[in-house]
């Protein structure tokens, strides 16, 4: 897969499967923004990684969640970079619990970061994946948005709603050769999923046909096709990389 | 360039026209192929060029080459 001459941005590309994608994008040849919200030096952690692999990106710095910083820092990649072909919505954040004691604001910020920033981040590429008559938007959805779980109303509810607007902005921008997808990762093993139990990690371990979690690269590995030029008739799908957990 | 002619530019390579089909009683869908997206990047280009900006409300009765002149000289202060 080459990615060479090509722009990506990353939202949430300091940890987890953000930081992988970024890297896989960056090792292909393309230039990688990677952004985040706060941890600096994770950030600087994925773009040594970057440099280790042979590629080339930068740290970006903006909360998703803030249209105004999105779309200004955005605005300013593409005028610097002078194009933009590769978007990832991976930015995101989970704050558990159950519906009947769920905090407003609890449930506020996870569809923010997750649902409206992707909003924000995909109207600020979206002018000039037009004018370049080409271009890649990949959703980072989850399992949850299809089957549900105990605990996450508010996280499924954000990662259904990617969906949503994967399949609408699919049909908006086809015409213009812009390919809009998501991916819907099961059980991976990053610092988000790493507050579960040993039993409830055996448990829910049970439940997957390959009988291990995920790692960030298993994501990453379908990301780099999705943006890759060989998947250029795939558009407003929905891919599980989930071990079989939920088919 | 007068804004009449920096309108029918924006046009031609917007919608990959000829100049010489851009008369002023053009409309952009019948007679400049143009769909909805088409429509939308010419706003936009409009836009960004005249340092305006064009409500979705008014979009709707933009609907030739003339209109878009007549709006625009509107905003700019200038007499349609």
């Amino acid at each position: 897969m080459n990615l060479e001459g090509k722009v990506a941005l990353v939202t949430g590309g300091s940890r987890g499967i953000g930081r992988a994608v970024s890297v896989r994008l960056a090792a292909a040849g393309a230039f990688v923004a990677v952004n985040y919200a706060r941890n600096e030096e994770a950030a600087r952690e994925t773009l040594r990684l970057i440099g280790e692999a042979g590629g080339e990106g930068e740290a970006l710095r903006f909360d998703v969640a803030d249209p105004g910083a999105a779309s200004g820092a955005i605005a300013d990649l593409i005028r610097r970079k002078g194009r933009i072909d590769i978007l990832v919505n991976n930015a995101g954040e989970s704050r558990d619990g159950l519906l009947v004691r769920m905090k407003e604001q609890d449930w506020d910020r996870v569809i923010d970061t997750n649902l409206k920033g992707a909003f924000h981040c995909c109207r600020a590429v979206a002018y000039a994946m037009m004018k370049q008559r080409g271009g890649r938007i990949i959703n980072v959805s989850s399992v949850v948005a299809l089957a549900g779980n105990a605990g996450q109303s508010n996280y499924s509810a954000s990662k259904a709603g990617l969906i949503g607007l994967t399949k609408s902005l699919a049909r908006e921008l086809a015409p213009r050769g812009i390919c809009v997808n998501a991916v819907a990762p099961g059980l991976i093993d990053t610092d988000m999923t790493s507050a579960l139990t040993e039993e409830q990690r055996e448990k829910v371990l049970g439940e997957i046909p390959l009988s291990r979690l995920g790692t960030p690269d298993d994501v990453a590995g379908v990301v780099l096709f999705l943006a890759s030029d060989e998947a250029g008739y795939i558009t407003g799908q929905v891919i599980g990389v989930n071990g079989g957990l939920y088919m | 360039m007068s804004i009449e002619e920096k309108v029918i530019e924006i046009i031609v390579e917007q919608l990959d026209v000829t100049r010489e089909e851009c008369v002023p009683e053009a409309a952009f869908i019948e007679d400049l192929g143009a769909d909805s997206l088409d429509l939308v990047e010419l706003i936009m280009a409009m836009e960004e060029n005249f340092g305006i900006e064009i409500s979705d409300e008014e979009l709707q009765k933009i609907r030739t080459i003339q209109d878009a002149i007549n709006y625009i000289k509107k905003k700019k202060g200038l007499a349609a």
